[in-house]
């Protein structure tokens, strides 16, 4: 890396301009519609169609999220348990597995080991959607649909996770130190989740944080699989929100505070994952 | 290495233990939720619905049809039309989006440090905003009414429908955009960052332009990324479901089989056709694959060797 100091040095000012308001132009098309989401959720749904959507009116934020939070009997919060549900554990079992699957697959030569992971790898590239109808088929038949763990098994196996574990294992865990562990008389059990689990632990921060926000946004798994919308996460209760809107109007500014309800957490979430993105994800797949 | 008619070791019999070990509660969930699901569906796909007696109160049973589900499915009209729109998405919007992608990524390697993070937050953002989310958002600023943008239009005179026929599929080839931007560019910096300073340092020395560095040395070092990145917008567009199903009560421009996705959905559970349901799912997983493949095969030939 070279200082900065010495790059400003060498790029003339005209260029550097060009690239400040390029980046400026690009940031106001990404922020603007998170601004208009802030603004109108502080807004009655009289106001949203009254007054003009980029500026506050009769701005009050914790009354309007509060109504948000206790309508029909605080089905929001209901909901938004269920998508934390949905995407902890989910991303946490799909974690472990991923790790387990991964570390397997590049420590233990074994007959079939590169075919087992070439079909894995194939899962990556199937779409999800194309999976969930035929999924909520065979979970019908299972008796599994329109229950939680309709929504949470499939959401536990992460092709992904596997592929990015196997890369990290074979280059982060030595041989060597394996071996060590095996002469001392520590089971292969005791070493995984001794050694191997440390060690691996920037990707399986990757893992979780990826299949966290997967889980999170998957839409249709969740709607083709629940019925009850006790079950639902946020994403399609406030889809039924917005479908009824027309005919019950405060639905609108329901489905706006939800909305900025549910993106908060997530804003969080990203400004930790894009840092971990680039120093946990590059040390695993870039050689 | 050894030969086939070994007697295995101990070791490697307790390899063979341990590596199951780990292995198996992965690969059970995984023929759970992709294999199952995939061969029920060709199963399903193959089977047909039929109704014994008058008007058919007689009882269901099912009965092999062959490939008649496949047949009809390629015949009919909505699913194909269904197809040619998001093929004709993909070749507009992929395209736009990874230049924008790769503009910014290359801007923001070259621009200097005080900012680069605040701008990369602020790209990165929508990631975070499901897809649905966004729709509903977008839904906002497009609908009149509520949006300001057509109440902007508007007071200068300009009669703008971001819903209408002509115009509601690239309504939400920029709510795709918008999403998924920041993180193609965020994959596209974490190659460039790779790449050792040297390298750039050289070129410059050898009189190279901070454009030329841009065109002849950064752009050709990101071409796995870029592939990467082509591969799995391509994926995601055929998959393309929430957007126009949240923006269906907002546009009459919409219909139930605007994409192939929503028509197997609602083949499957407004029409209750499971077997037609499922020959749509087997041909859209098919089309994925055929693409994707078919697109790194097409661009691995291209670039010679690419590990």
């Amino acid at each position: 890396m070279s200082p900065p100091v010495s790059r400003l040095r060498q790029t003339p000012l005209p260029y550097r301009i060009v690239t400040a308001s390029l980046l400026t132009v690009a940031a106001v098309y990404f922020l603007v519609p998170v601004y208009w989401l802030t603004v109108s959720a502080t807004k009655s749904t009289g106001d949203l169609f009254g007054t003009f959507g980029f500026w506050f009116a009769d701005p009050r934020p914790l009354t309007r999220l509060g109504e948000v939070l206790s309508h029909d009997g605080g089905i929001y919060v209901r909901w938004f348990g269920n998508s934390l549900l949905y995407a902890g554990a989910g991303a946490v079992a799909a974690t472990l597995l991923s790790a387990a699957a991964g570390y397997a697959l590049a420590k233990f030569p074994f007959p079939g080991r590169e075919g087992i992971f070439n079909v894995v790898l194939a899962g990556v590239l199937i779409p999800g959607t194309a999976l969930a109808l035929p999924l909520y088929l065979l979970f019908s038949e299972l008796g599994l649909a329109n229950t939680y763990w309709a929504v949470l098994v499939p959401s536990v196996v992460s092709p992904f996770g596997v592929y990015l574990c196997r890369i990290y294992a074979a280059a982060a865990v030595p041989d060597s130190l394996l071996e060590a562990a095996r002469i001392d008389g520590a089971g292969e059990g005791r070493i995984f989740r001794v050694l191997v689990l440390r060690m691996m632990t920037p990707a399986l921060v990757t893992v979780f944080l990826f299949q966290f926000v997967h889980i999170w946004n998957n839409f249709f798994l969740p709607l083709v699989m629940l019925s009850d919308s006790d079950l639902y996460p946020i994403q399609l209760g406030l889809t039924g929100w917005q479908g009824y809107a027309d005919r019950q109007p405060e639905l609108y500014q329901y489905t706006v505070g939800g909305a900025f309800l549910s993106v908060l957490p997530l804003m969080v979430l990203m400004g930790v994952l894009q840092r971990y993105w680039r120093t946990g994800l590059t040390e695993g797949s870039v050689k | 290495m050894s030969g086939p008619f070994r007697r295995p070791t101990r070791a490697e019999l307790r390899n063979a233990r341990a590596a199951s070990g780990f292995l198996l509660p992965f690969l059970a969930l995984f023929v759970l939720c992709f294999l199952a699901p995939i061969g029920y569906a060709v199963y399903q796909s193959l089977l047909r619905t039929e109704r014994a007696g008058p008007l058919g109160i007689g009882g269901v049973t099912e009965a092999f049809a062959g490939l008649e589900n496949y047949r009809q499915a390629l015949q009919d009209s909505g699913f194909l039309a269904g197809f040619g729109r998001v093929l004709l998405f993909g070749v507009v919007q992929i395209p736009l989006m990874i230049l924008l992608a790769t503009a910014l990524a290359l801007l923001l390697d070259a621009a200097s440090a005080r900012w680069v993070g605040f701008f990369r937050t602020a790209f990165f953002l929508p990631y975070g905003v499901p897809g649905v989310i966004a729709s509903i958002l977008w839904g906002f600023l497009y609908v009149p009414g509520i949006s300001p943008f057509v109440e902007m239009a508007g007071s200068v005179g300009w009669d703008v429908d971001f819903l209408s026929d002509g115009t509601v599929l690239w309504s939400i080839a920029n709510i795709v955009t918008w999403q998924y931007t920041g993180y193609n560019m965020l994959v596209l910096i974490a190659q460039l960052k790779s790449v050792p300073s040297e390298l750039y340092e050289a070129a410059r020395i050898d009189g190279a332009g901070a454009w030329q560095i841009a065109l002849r040395v950064k752009l050709p070092l990101i071409r796995p990324a870029l592939v990467l990145t082509t591969v799995f917008s391509l994926i995601g567009t055929l998959q393309l479901f929430a957007e126009p199903m949240v923006l269906r009560p907002l546009s009459n421009a919409i219909d139930s089989g605007f994409t192939p996705n929503l028509h197997a959905y609602n083949e499957a559970f407004t029409g209750n056709n499971q077997h037609a349901a499922a020959a749509e799912a087997v041909l859209l997983a098919l089309v994925a694959c055929v693409l994707s493949f078919g697109f790194l095969r097409l661009v691995g030939r291209r670039g010679g060797e690419d590990r």
